[in-house]
C-alpha cells in the first residue's frame, strides 16, 4: 500500500497546489478588479471610515466629515448641509457617495482628502508608528468666495456657466455652473437612497430655449460642471483667436484694413448655403472695408470669415493648438478638450469653407467656458497663458503645509505686442461707441472684452461674454456662457445678457 | 500508576514543546492585536483564552509524552496553531458590533476547543493501540450510517440555510456528518484490509480496466446510496462528496486499482448530475459558482452570489499582506466565523497568511500520509491514509468552494471554523493520527522498507538492552491489544535504540 499512499500524497499535493493557485488568483491577480467593483463596499467603507480632509474656501471649510454612529463613521457634509449654499460649490466639490461614485474634487483630489497621496507618506508612517487613525488632508481652493457668490447670483436662473481666472497666475477665482444640485442628497449613507437621488439628477437635464418652439433639453445635466466639461460653439468670442492669428502670423495691426462685405461667399461654395451674412443682415461698412479693430468692435462676421481664410487652415489650427485647446488640463478635474475642424474626432472636415466659418466661431468648433476665459487670460497676461488651477494648497491634519501650487506658464500662444494690440481692440469693444460689449462697463475701471452669440439651430443661440479688467493691470479674466438663452433680437445677444454678468464678476474680483 | 511513567529513553519531545510555544504566541499575538485594533486594549477574555489554550496544549503534550512518546512532534503544534489563530479570528468577529456577527461567539469557541482537546487527550490515553479499533469495523459502519441519517429524523433534524445537516438535542446542535466521516474511515479501513485481495484481483477486464465483481460492489453501493441520500435528503453536496471521496480514495489505497476510482467518480458524477437536474438549489449553486459577479445572480433573492462575492471582495481587499488583525471588514461577509472564515482570514492576514495556513494543513496531511507509510499494519496504513486524505479533501471542498474551484458547499474549515462538531471531530482525527504515528515511529527490530535494519541491540550500549526485563517492561509496552494478529506484530518490540 505504500506505493498507493505515495501516489495519494501526490494527489493531495496537487489539491493543495490548486487551492494556493486559486487563492493567489483572487488575492493577487484579480484583486485589482475585485477592489474596483462598484459593489465592493470595502474601499468606500475604508475611505469613509477615515476622517476625510475638508475642502476649504477662503479659510472656511465648505466640505467636512462629521462623525456619525454608523458603519461609515463619518458623514460627508457639504456647506453644513445647507442645500442652497452647497449648490454654489457642487460643480467643484462633486460628491462622495457610498455607492462608490465620486465626482469633482472628491474624486480628483481623493488622494489628498483621503490621506493616501504619495506626498503624505510621512504622515502615514507617523500614523503607523503612533497607531493614530489616519486623517485626510485639507484642500484649500483658489476660489474667492465673494467672486464665486457674485458669479452665482449674477447668473440667476439662466442655464450656463461662469469662470473667473487670475490671468497672472492661472488661479481659478470663481467657477459656477447652473443648474446645480445639492451633493448632500447623494452623500447619504443609505445606498439605495443615494442611488435614487443620483439617478434623478441624471434625468434632470434642463429644458432649453429653441427658435422653433420645439421641446429640447440640454445635453448636460446638473451634475456636469459646465465650466470645464460642457462644449459650446464659442461664436464671436472666437474672433479674438482669429485676430490673434492674423496679427501674430500675418503681421496685421488693429488698424489694418480688411474686407467687410455684406455677404461673404465661403470658399469652395457657390450657392446661398455657402453665404455668410452679418448679424441681422446688417452692413458692416459702407465701403466694404474696415479696420480690424472696428471689425472686432461691431463683431463683423464677414470680415472674420474672410480673415480666417486669409490666415489659412495651418495658421488657424496652429493658434488653436498653441492655446492648448486640444489638450485636457487637470485642474485637478479633467477638462474637456475643444473641437476644431481637422483637429478632433468630431470635426474631421477641414475644408477651407469650414476654416473660414470658424473665423467667426461657428461650424465644427466647440470650446468650454474655461477655454474661452483662457483666451482673455492670455491677452491679459501679455501672451503668456498660465495653467488654470483650483487647488491653492494642501495641509495635513496637523495643518502643516504638504504642497502649495506654484503658478505655471502653460502656453505662449502669441507675443506681448500681439497681446497689446488685442487689448486695445477689446477695450474698444466695451468702451467705444457702437461696441457690442458696452454692458460690461465698470465705473472707474477699464474693461477689455468680447461678446459672442453662437447660433445653435434649432436651439436658441448660446450667449457669451469674455473679458478682463482692469485693462492696464489685469486682475481677473472671465468667461460667461448662457446656454441657448438667446432670442433673435438684439437685446438678447451676448452683449445684452452676458456682459452685465461678467461685469458683476469682475467688479467683485477687483474690489478685493 | 506505573502506566503513567514515561517510557525510559523515549524522546523528550522538546521540539514539540518549543513549537507549541511558538504556535501559542502567534495565537496570543493575534488576539492581542485584535484587541488593540478594535477596543484600544486587551480584549475581554484574552488571558482566559490564552491560559486555557496553553494549558490544554501542554496537557496534550504531557499526555503524548506519557502515552505516545514516539508520536509525531509537529502535528500537535500545527493544530494548536490553527486552533489559536482561529480563536483570534472568532474573537475579532465576536467583537464586531454588526447584527450579522451575533453568531460569532468566542467563549463558546474556546469551550468547544477545550472539549475537543480534552477528547483528543482521552483518546490518546484510552486507545493504547489503534489496531483495537479494527474490532469495531462493522459497528463503525452502523454508527456512521446512523449518524448520517439522523438529521433526516423528524423532530431531530432541522433545515438551516437550505441544508438539513444538523440535529438538535436540547440546547446543543450537532453536525453528525463530521463524526460520521471518522466512523466511515474506521469501517473502510477494517473492511478493505480484510477484502483488499478479493477487490483487487477478482473480476473481468474491460477496456483495460480491471473491473470488480458485482458481489464485491456491495459496500460501495451502500456508501454510494448513503452519500446520495445525504445529497438528496439533506441537500448537502459537500458532505456527500467527502464520504464518497473518502471511500474511493481508500479503495484505491487498498487495491491500487484505477478502475475503482473511475467507477466511483462516474457514479458520483451521475448522482450529481441527477441532483443538479432535479433540485433548483443545486442549480443555483452551480450558476453562482460559474459566474458569481453576474449582477442578476448577485441581486436575486434566493441562492444569490452575495456571500461568495463578498468573500472574494474581502480576500481581494486583504491582498498580499492583509489588512491586519481587526483592521479589515471581514465581519461584513455572512457567516465569516464559520463557513467563510477562510475569506475572513484572507482579508485580515492576506495572501501570505492564507498560504501559510494552507502550508500548515499540508504539513499535517503529509505527516499523516507519511506515518501511514511508516506504520506496519495494513489497518493502520488505511486508517491513517484515510483520515489524512479526508482532511485534505475537506479542506479542498471548503477552500475550493470559497475560491471557486468547485461549487460552494456547507463544509467547515477544520480547527478554524467556529462550531463544536467540527472541532470535536477533527481533534479526534488528530488523536488517531498521533496514535498511529506513535506506532509508526516506535523503533522496531524489523527493518522497515527502504531502510537498513537497525544494528543489533547489542551495539546500542547498556541502556538499550531492556527487552528481557520483567514487569515494568510489560507495563510500558504499548502493543498490548491485538498483539499477534498479524505477522508484523509477532516480533517483540525493541525499544531504547538511539534514534
Amino acid at each position: 500500500m505504500n506505493a498507493t499512499l505515495r501516489r495519494l500524497s501526490t494527489i493531495v499535493m496537487a489539491m493543495f497546489l490548486s487551492l494556493m493557485v486559486a487563492t493567489t488568483w483572487i488575492q493577487f491577480v484579480s484583486a485589482g478588479d475585485l477592489n474596483e467593483d462598484p459593489r465592493n463596499f470595502r474601499n468606500i467603507y475604508s475611505e469613509l471610515g477615515r476622517d476625510r480632509g475638508p475642502i476649504v474656501v477662503g479659510g472656511e471649510p465648505i466640505v467636512t466629515s462629521e462623525p456619525v454612529d454608523d458603519n461609515f463613521k463619518y458623514q460627508r457634509t457639504y456647506s453644513g448641509g445647507d442645500a442652497g449654499a452647497a449648490a454654489v460649490y457642487a460643480p467643484l466639490t462633486g460628491f462622495f457617495a457610498v455607492t462608490g461614485t465620486y465626482t469633482g474634487l472628491e474624486r480628483y483630489a481623493n488622494g489628498y482628502l483621503g490621506g493616501e497621496d504619495d506626498s503624505l507618506w510621512l504622515d502615514r508612517l507617523q500614523n503607523l508608528i503612533t497607531g493614530e487613525e489616519a486623517q485626510g488632508s485639507s484642500v484649500e481652493l483658489t476660489i474667492d468666495p465673494k467672486v464665486q457668490k457674485a458669479a452665482w447670483d449674477a447668473l440667476g436662473d439662466y442655464t450656463g456657466a461662469a469662470v473667473a481666472l487670475d490671468p497672472k497666475t492661472g488661479a481659478i477665482l470663481a467657477m459656477v455652473s447652473k443648474p446645480s444640485f445639492d451633493p448632500n442628497t447623494i452623500a447619504v449613507h443609505d445606498a439605495a437612497e443615494a442611488t435614487a437621488a443620483y439617478n434623478q439628477l441624471l434625468n434632470e437635464n434642463p429644458q432649453v430655449n429653441t427658435v422653433d418652439g420645439s421641446e429640447r433639453f440640454s445635453a448636460y445635466g446638473p451634475t456636469v460642471n459646465r465650466a470645464i466639461n460642457a462644449l459650446y460653439p464659442p461664436g464671436s468670442t472666437f474672433k479674438l483667436l482669429t485676430s490673434a492669428a492674423a496679427i501674430e502670423y500675418e503681421g496685421m495691426s488693429p488698424d489694418t484694413s480688411i474686407p467687410a462685405p455684406d455677404i461673404y461667399q465661403l470658399p469652395g461654395t457657390s450657392d446661398a448655403n455657402g453665404q455668410v451674412q452679418n448679424f441681422g443682415g446688417e452692413t458692416c461698412s459702407g465701403t466694404g472695408e474696415m479696420t480690424l479693430k472696428d471689425a472686432l468692435k461691431i463683431s463683423c462676421n464677414t470680415a472674420f470669415t474672410g480673415l480666417a481664410d486669409e490666415v489659412g487652415k495651418d495658421g488657424m489650427q496652429q493658434m488653436f493648438q498653441d492655446f492648448g485647446f486640444t489638450d485636457s488640463i487637470d485642474i485637478p478635474m479633467s477638462t474637456s478638450i475643444g473641437e476644431y475642424p481637422g483637429l478632433s474626432e468630431n470635426a474631421k472636415d477641414d475644408a477651407d469653407a469650414r476654416i473660414a466659418l470658424s473665423g467667426m466661431g461657428q461650424g465644427d468648433l466647440r470650446l468650454t467656458p474655461l477655454q474661452v476665459a483662457m483666451i482673455s487670460a492670455a491677452v491679459a497676461n501679455d501672451g503668456d497663458l498660465m495653467e488654470p488651477y483650483l487647488i491653492e494648497s494642501v495641509r495635513d491634519s496637523d495643518l502643516e503645509l504638504v504642497s502649495q501650487t506654484k503658478p505655471n506658464r502653460y502656453k505662449s500662444p502669441f507675443s506681448s505686442s500681439t497681446a497689446e494690440a488685442l487689448t486695445e481692440m477689446m477695450v474698444s469693444v466695451v468702451n467705444d461707441d457702437g461696441g457690442t460689449g458696452a454692458g460690461a462697463q465698470i465705473p472707474g475701471v477699464q474693461v477689455a472684452g468680447k461678446t459672442g452669440t453662437a447660433e445653435d439651430d434649432p436651439r436658441s443661440p448660446t450667449l457669451w461674454f469674455t473679458s478682463f479688467a482692469p485693462a492696464d493691470d489685469p486682475q481677473v479674466a472671465v468667461a460667461v456662457v448662457l446656454e441657448n438663452e438667446g432670442q433673435s433680437t438684439n437685446e438678447s445677444t451676448g452683449g445684452a445678457l452676458a456682459s452685465p454678468i461678467a461685469a458683476k464678476i469682475m467688479q467683485a474680483a477687483i474690489a478685493q | 500508576m506505573s502506566a503513567l511513567r514515561p517510557e525510559e529513553n523515549a524522546p523528550a519531545r522538546i521540539a514539540e514543546a518549543v513549537l507549541l510555544v511558538v504556535a501559542l504566541a502567534l495565537g496570543m499575538g493575534g488576539m492581542w492585536m485584535v484587541g488593540y485594533s478594535l477596543e484600544d486594549g486587551l480584549p475581554e477574555g484574552f488571558w482566559t483564552y490564552s491560559i486555557v489554550l496553553a494549558a490544554l496544549a501542554f496537557t496534550t503534550h504531557i499526555v503524548l509524552r506519557l502515552r505516545a512518546p514516539y508520536a509525531d512532534q509537529v502535528i500537535l503544534p500545527a493544530v494548536v496553531l490553527l486552533n489559536s489563530v482561529s480563536m483570534a479570528m472568532v474573537l475579532r468577529l465576536d467583537l464586531s458590533p454588526l447584527d450579522m456577527m451575533v453568531g460569532a461567539n468566542a467563549p463558546r469557541h474556546i469551550m468547544w476547543s477545550a472539549i475537543g482537546i480534552l477528547l483528543a487527550c482521552a483518546i490518546i490515553f484510552v486507545i493504547r493501540d489503534h489496531r483495537s479499533l479494527r474490532r469495531l469495523t462493522y459497528t463503525a459502519m452502523i454508527v456512521g450510517i446512523v449518524l448520517v441519517v439522523l438529521p433526516l429524523v423528524p423532530g431531530l433534524g432541522r433545515e438551516i440555510n437550505g441544508a438539513q445537516i444538523w440535529i438538535f438535542i436540547g440546547p446543543f446542535s450537532l453536525q453528525p456528518a463530521e463524526f460520521a466521516k471518522i466512523a466511515f474511515a474506521v469501517f473502510f479501513a477494517g473492511y478493505l484490509v480484510a477484502n483488499r485481495d478479493t477487490l483487487a484481483l477478482a473480476g473481468k477486464k474491460f477496456l483495460g480496466l480491471q473491473l470488480p465483481r458485482l458481489r464485491d460492489l456491495g459496500p460501495i453501493l451502500i456508501v454510494w446510496a448513503v452519500s446520495l441520500a445525504v445529497l438528496i435528503g439533506e441537500k448537502d453536496l459537500g458532505t456527500s462528496l467527502l464520504f464518497f471521496g473518502l471511500f474511493v480514495g481508500m479503495l484505491y489505497l487498498a487495491t491500487d486499482r484505477v478502475g475503482w476510482i473511475v467507477i466511483g467518480l462516474t457514479m458520483f458524477a451521475a448522482g450529481a448530475v441527477v441532483a443538479w437536474s432535479i433540485f433548483s438549489h443545486v442549480q443555483a449553486r452551480v450558476d453562482v459558482w460559474l459566474d458569481p459577479l453576474n449582477p442578476d445572480l448577485y441581486d436575486r433573492e434566493f441562492g444569490s452570489s452575495y456571500q461568495i462575492v463578498q468573500g472574494l471582495f474581502g480576500m481581494a481587499h486583504g491582498g498580499m499582506f492583509g489588512a491586519g488583525w481587526g483592521e479589515g471588514y471581514s465581519d461584513r461577509v455572512p457567516f465569516a466565523y464559520s463557513d467563510f472564515i477562510y475569506a475572513a482570514l484572507g482579508e485580515e492576514l492576506g495572501l501570505t497568511g492564507l498560504l501559510a495556513i494552507l502550508l500548515i494543513y499540508l504539513v499535517i496531511v503529509q505527516r499523516g500520509l507519511r506515518h501511514a507509510v511508516g506504520v506496519r499494519d495494513g489497518f493502520g496504513k488505511l486508517l491513517a491514509g484515510g483520515l489524512a486524505f479526508v482532511m485534505a479533501l475537506q479542506l479542498f471542498v471548503v477552500v475550493g468552494g470559497i475560491t471557486r474551484i468547485i461549487p460552494l458547499t456547507g463544509l467547515t474549515l477544520p480547527f478554524i471554523a467556529q462550531g463544536g462538531s467540527s472541532l470535536l471531530a477533527n481533534w479526534i482525527v488528530i488523536a488517531l493520527l498521533l496514535r498511529i504515528s506513535d506506532a509508526a515511529r516506535r523503533p522496531s527490530a524489523l527493518p522497515t522498507r527502504g531502510a537498513l535494519a537497525d544494528p543489533a541491540p547489542a551495539m546500542g550500549g547498556g541502556d538499550a538492552i531492556e527487552v528481557g526485563g520483567a514487569g515494568p517492561v510489560q507495563a510500558g509496552t504499548e502493543a498490548g491489544a491485538g498483539r499477534g494478529t498479524t505477522p508484523d506484530e509477532a516480533t517483540q518490540i525493541v525499544r531504547g535504540v538511539d534514534r
